[in-house]
Formats: C-alpha cells, structure tokens, sequence
C-alpha cells in the first residue's frame, strides 16, 4: 500500500511534533505546514489545536485554514481535527462569557464543563458507537484528554462517542462522511492512540 | 465513566542523565532518560514527569535535546519543569514536544509570569511545581521552599498555592521537601491542606516508599501520584501501584 500524505495545518498552535511523530509511526508521510497549496495536495488533513477557542480561530483565520477546511469537507476528502482542532468545527465557543463563532461545520456549541475538577486531565474512557470506524479493535481503552471546555450536546446527524467527567456527559469523538474528531489527544494516547490513528489512515 | 488516577515516574535530569539523591544531596546516576522514559510508558505509566536540575544553560540545552528524543519514541504526556522563567522558555520546551511545563522559582520570583503564560497558552500547559515543608510561623504550617529545599522562600505554601492557581496555573505538583527521597509514605496532611484549596488537578509527590503510601496519597484527594526512586530502583513497578489503587478502590489505566 502507498503510504498516504497526511498534511498537518500549522497555525502556531502548541506542540505538532508529537502530532506529525504518531502519524509517521501509524503509517503516514507528514507535512506540517500553512502554506495552503502544499496542504490541498496531500491526501488528508490534520487539524491540530492546544488553548483557547478564539486563539485558535484566530490562528485559523490568519492562515486562511476556514476556506481550507471548509473546501476539503465539502469535496468530502478526510480530515482528522484534534482538540481544539475538534472543537472549532461547531457553531460556536463560549468563554469567558463570550461567544466566539466556530466553522460551524458540526451542530451545537463548546462550553465550560460544569464540574469541579478542571481541567479535565488524564485519561478517561468512552462510550463508542458500534460501528465505528475510528474505534475498531479498541472499544474500551482510555484516552488521554487535557481540556476545560467541550461540545454538551451529540450533533444529532454524527456517529458520536461520548465521555464523562464527574456527572457531565460530553462529546469525546465524532464521525461523519469524511470527516472524524476527537476532543483528546491520540498522538498522546499510548498504543490506543496509535491504532486510531491508524484506523482513521486507513479509513 | 471517570478519569482515571494517574501514575507518573519522575525523572531529575541533570545535563541529560537521570539522577536520584536523597532531598537533593548526594546525586547517584538511575540511566537514560530516553531508555528510562519508553520502559515506563511500556510498563503502563500514565504520564512523565522531568525535572531538569542542571545548573548551567548548556545543561538545559542538553535536557531540551533529549526532550525532543523522547517526545519522538513515547506518546504519553510530558512534563519538563526546571529553570522555567517565561513564556519564551514555554515555548521552546512546547516545541520540544513537552506537553507541559513546570514552573517554581520563577513563579515566586515574579508571580506575573504565570498569567503571561496562562494567557498564551491556556492553563493546562502550566504546572505550579511547588517544593513545601513544615515551617514554623506560616500561618498554614507549610512554607514554600527554592534551591531544590535548601532555602526558605518566605512565603506560605497555601496562600502562594491559592494566589498560582488563580493566576492561571493549571495543575499542582505538590513535593514534599520532608518525605522527599525518605520512602516513609507522602506527606498526607499537606496533600488534604492543599486539596482543600485547589481545583484543579493535584499531583502527590515526595515520600513513596511502598504501594500502599501511594493509596494514602490518593485517599488524601490526589488526582495523580508521583515517584522515582521506587521505580528507578525498581523496588516498585508501575503496575504493582496500580494494582494496589484498584484494589482499594480508585480507577486507573
């Protein structure tokens, strides 16, 4: 099989080495880049994404990634948006009180999680749909999630993987059509985080 | 569904080895610190936490080297503390591929800086490492120390812990200076005095000497329990730790 081109949007957001590293190691030639042309000749997209919602959409903007992303979706070519990367693809974000619009790609908004403990760190596990793509062969391992804010409500036209902090339910995964996200990080989730990555490659 | 408790070896680099002394003095050689760091993450550890304690730049420069060897190998989260003054030095330890970063006596030197941080990078980057002991004439009991123990800070660990957190700090590693290197258990009254006063996660650090000190530590409210010279010396594994968490009850991986 040809490796696949994987190309990972940088927009100045934290850490894309391990990112880019786990891709490699799951199979993939990575680019890490914002040049725009190069990224629209890759096989799939990567949408990474560490910090505050409006940060990153700032960042987003600055690169020119909205029309990227929005351009790759409706051609229906894969994308993986992690984090930050998962949670700039709904309508909106809230912090602080104020709202910050998303890509609005997904329905439903990001919100603060109303627990005690936050950030949400550690690894958690997840409630995955059965017939994932994402989740083959590792339905029941735990991830690895660093968050405060999260999507409360499943977009009612995804497959959806849900997790929960103390009694807060919130969206952990999403699949639908070309494109899938995950609110943690599988570039830090061990081997579980691998075979996703590899799934999604190979998806 | 819940988080699970985490277990995160710790590893003192000094100029790109690992090192373990008893409270800082008399620093014996414990291996690799790439090698070190793929064992434990095969062996089940949640988290890697690295302290670097070389003195010198060219030390530093070494232990951001073998960050980025690390990051390259091992995919569970990694924490570098040690000589953070900045949101530049964040920085350039998050592109070594740490996922977080410790900060202690840069944070008591100019408090300032916490917020700086937190506003570039969010919160979950930072960790408040805080070195505390008994001291008499702090209101709390507890005294924040620097110079890894050695000098007093003059500050409560309770207030200066409160005042990082609001600041924007976002996980506690809370070492004690008077269990640390001693494996007489954790210091289980700083841990609940400082659960009491923080939200955000808290890891429990100083003091592991046997599995069930680590069970202490997390009936006492730690979110994560730290060690090294039980796993360096391997009187301890990773996953006889976490068995003995699930025995009493607590979740882990």
């Amino acid at each position: 099989m040809v490796a696949p081109r994987v190309g990972l949007l940088d927009y100045g957001s934290g850490n894309l080495h391990s990112a880019a590293r786990a891709l490699s190691l799951a199979g993939a030639v990575v680019t890490v880049t914002s040049d725009l042309g190069e990224l629209r000749r890759q096989d799939r997209l990567v949408v990474p994404g560490v910090g505050a919602f409006a940060a990153c959409m700032r960042g987003i903007d600055a690169v020119g990634g909205r029309e990227l992303i929005t351009g790759w979706l409706a051609e229906e070519r894969p994308l993986l948006g992690i984090c930050v990367g998962h949670q700039i693809l709904f309508g909106t974000g809230t912090e602080h009180g104020l709202e910050t619009p998303g890509l609005g790609v997904l329905a439903g908004s990001v919100e603060k999680l109303p627990a005690r403990r936050l950030p949400h760190m550690g690894w958690n596990d997840l409630q995955t749909p059965g017939d994932s793509r994402l989740f083959r062969g590792i339905a029941g391992e735990r991830f690895y999630f660093v968050h405060s804010y999260a999507a409360l409500v499943a977009p009612p036209d995804a497959r959806v993987a849900m997790a929960r902090h103390e009694d807060v339910a919130f969206v952990a995964a999403v699949e639908r059509g070309s494109l899938s996200t995950t609110q943690f990080h599988p570039e830090k989730s061990g081997e579980a985080g691998l075979q996703l990555l590899r799934n999604w490659l190979e998806s | 569904m819940a988080v699970s408790l985490r277990v995160i070896p710790c590893l003192d680099v000094h100029d790109g080895r690992v090192v373990k002394g008893v409270n800082f003095e008399n620093l014996r050689d414990a291996g690799d610190p790439v090698e070190l760091a793929a064992t434990y993450s095969a062996a089940g550890a949640d988290e890697l936490v690295f302290l670097d304690i070389s003195a010198s730049s060219e030390g530093r420069a070494t232990t951001r080297d073998m960050v980025s060897r690390c990051a390259e190998s091992v995919f569970i989260p990694l924490t570098v503390g040690g000589g953070v003054r900045s949101v530049e030095d964040v920085d350039s330890l998050l592109r070594c591929g740490a996922d977080k970063a410790g900060i202690n006596t840069g944070a008591l030197e100019r408090p300032d800086v916490i917020d700086e941080i937190a506003a570039r990078f969010g919160n979950q980057v930072l960790v408040l490492s805080l070195d505390a002991r008994r001291e008499e004439g702090m209101p709390s009991g507890f005294g924040v120390t620097t110079h890894g123990g050695r000098r007093s800070a003059g500050r409560d660990a309770i207030e200066w812990v409160r005042d990082a957190v609001s600041r924007g700090v976002g996980e506690v590693l809370l070492n004690s200076m008077d269990a640390d290197g001693t494996t007489s258990g954790f210091d289980l009254e700083m841990i609940r005095a400082v659960r009491a006063v923080v939200d955000v996660p808290l890891i429990a650090s100083g003091g592991a000497g046997t599995a069930q000190h680590f069970v202490e530590a997390a009936d006492a409210g730690a979110d994560a329990v730290l060690a090294a010279s039980v796993f360096h010396y391997q009187s301890l594994t990773v996953a006889e730790v976490k068995d003995a968490l699930r025995a009493a009850g607590h979740t882990v991986r």
